[in-house]
């Protein structure tokens, strides 16, 4: 229950810890914008053995909700699985032009969890989620884009920014039945990655706003 | 119909707004466009907890969701009648299931090339 209360601070912390950089050049991408997107289960250099299912279980909802196909990510993954493909590893090196044989998707989301899960301090403990993304167009093998994903909330964190509560009532909407704080937070960070004006993912053809999108034109 | 280039002055502009801005202004209006239901949560308990999301489970609360969003007249999000097919091909109902995958074939032209090839593995088995 404390996890949900201080959602908005973490979101709040996830936003701001992606403002160092430039903004990207959308312009690839925007050649290349895809249709349908095909979510694979991520690479994990954690030991958090949840983290993959936090992740696979909070990215089609941004994804759809910015305009684009979602393939259903389970069915992918036994399917990638029954056809020889046990492990994450080896569904990332499947080739493209196999990706578009089999599957049909115009791009690819590949994802590798970097640090994932609670840490506990003296007086408190920190819950955190980060990875790396990157979307390859499939037609050319191009990477159109590169996020992160990250949020981080702390126990201690009574802070509450109005804004950010804003976004994750538009954006992100807290799974009920989760007893694992990163999963919460997964959602979080998710929505934010994709969403994020400066370096978020363009708005799909299925988004009503893709048209008013500026962003690489 | 085909958009003014945009001064370069504008798209810094642009790219200043807020988040806040970004997701109210693009369209997306108060909400998702989706009705999400249980899909996702599903997706987790399947994997998080193996046996506490049953296939016959999945199904009366996927099939229930779909009636749910008929019912407010909000459209059933991507890969939702393919994951319900899948859970229909788990209990062995191989119609339901191709049914299912039909639907989203139908809803989401997308998914054409991956719905195809689950339907010639069904008949091929």
């Amino acid at each position: 229950m404390r996890w949900r209360r201080s959602a908005a601070a973490a979101l709040l912390a996830a936003a701001t810890g992606c403002a160092v950089m430039p903004p990207p050049d959308y312009s690839g991408y925007r050649a290349h914008l895809p249709r349908s997107i095909l979510v694979l289960p991520p690479l994990n250099e954690t030991t958090d053995v949840t983290a993959p299912y936090d992740y696979l279980a909070t990215i089609s909802r941004p994804l759809a909700e910015a305009g684009y196909y979602v393939f259903p990510v389970a069915v992918i993954d036994a399917f990638l699985k029954e056809n020889g493909l046990p492990t994450a590893g080896e569904m990332h090196a499947v080739s493209l032009a196999r990706v578009r044989e089999v599957v049909g998707a115009d791009a690819v989301l590949y994802v590798t969890i970097e640090d994932w899960g609670q840490k506990y301090r003296i007086i408190s403990s920190d819950t955190v989620v980060k990875g790396r993304a990157h979307l390859v167009d499939v037609g050319t093998g191009e990477t159109i884009w590169t996020g992160t994903i990250f949020a981080q909330q702390s126990s201690s964190a009574g802070q509450t920014d109005p804004l950010a509560m804003l976004i994750a009532a538009l954006i992100t909407q807290v799974v009920s039945s989760a007893t694992d704080p990163a999963h919460d937070l997964a959602s979080t960070a998710n929505g934010v990655m994709v969403f994020d004006r400066d370096r978020g993912l363009l708005l799909g053809p299925r988004h009503p706003g893709s048209v008013s999108d500026l962003r690489g034109r | 119909m085909v958009a003014d280039p945009e001064p370069v002055n504008v798209r810094r502009a642009a790219a200043l707004t807020s988040l806040v801005g970004a997701v109210l202004a693009s369209g997306c209006g108060p909400g998702p466009v989706y009705h999400w239901g249980h899909y996702e949560p599903l997706v987790y308990e399947m994997y998080a907890h193996p046996g506490k999301a049953e296939p016959a489970q999945q199904i009366d609360e996927l099939t229930e969701d779909i009636a749910t969003a008929q019912s407010k007249n909000r459209p059933v999000p991507p890969g939702v009648h393919a994951h319900l097919g899948y859970m229909h091909l788990q209990q062995g109902n191989a119609m339901a299931a191709r049914e299912q995958f039909e639907i989203e074939k139908r809803l989401f032209p997308e998914s054409t090339v991956f719905m195809d090839r689950l339907l010639s593995q069904m008949t091929a088995q």
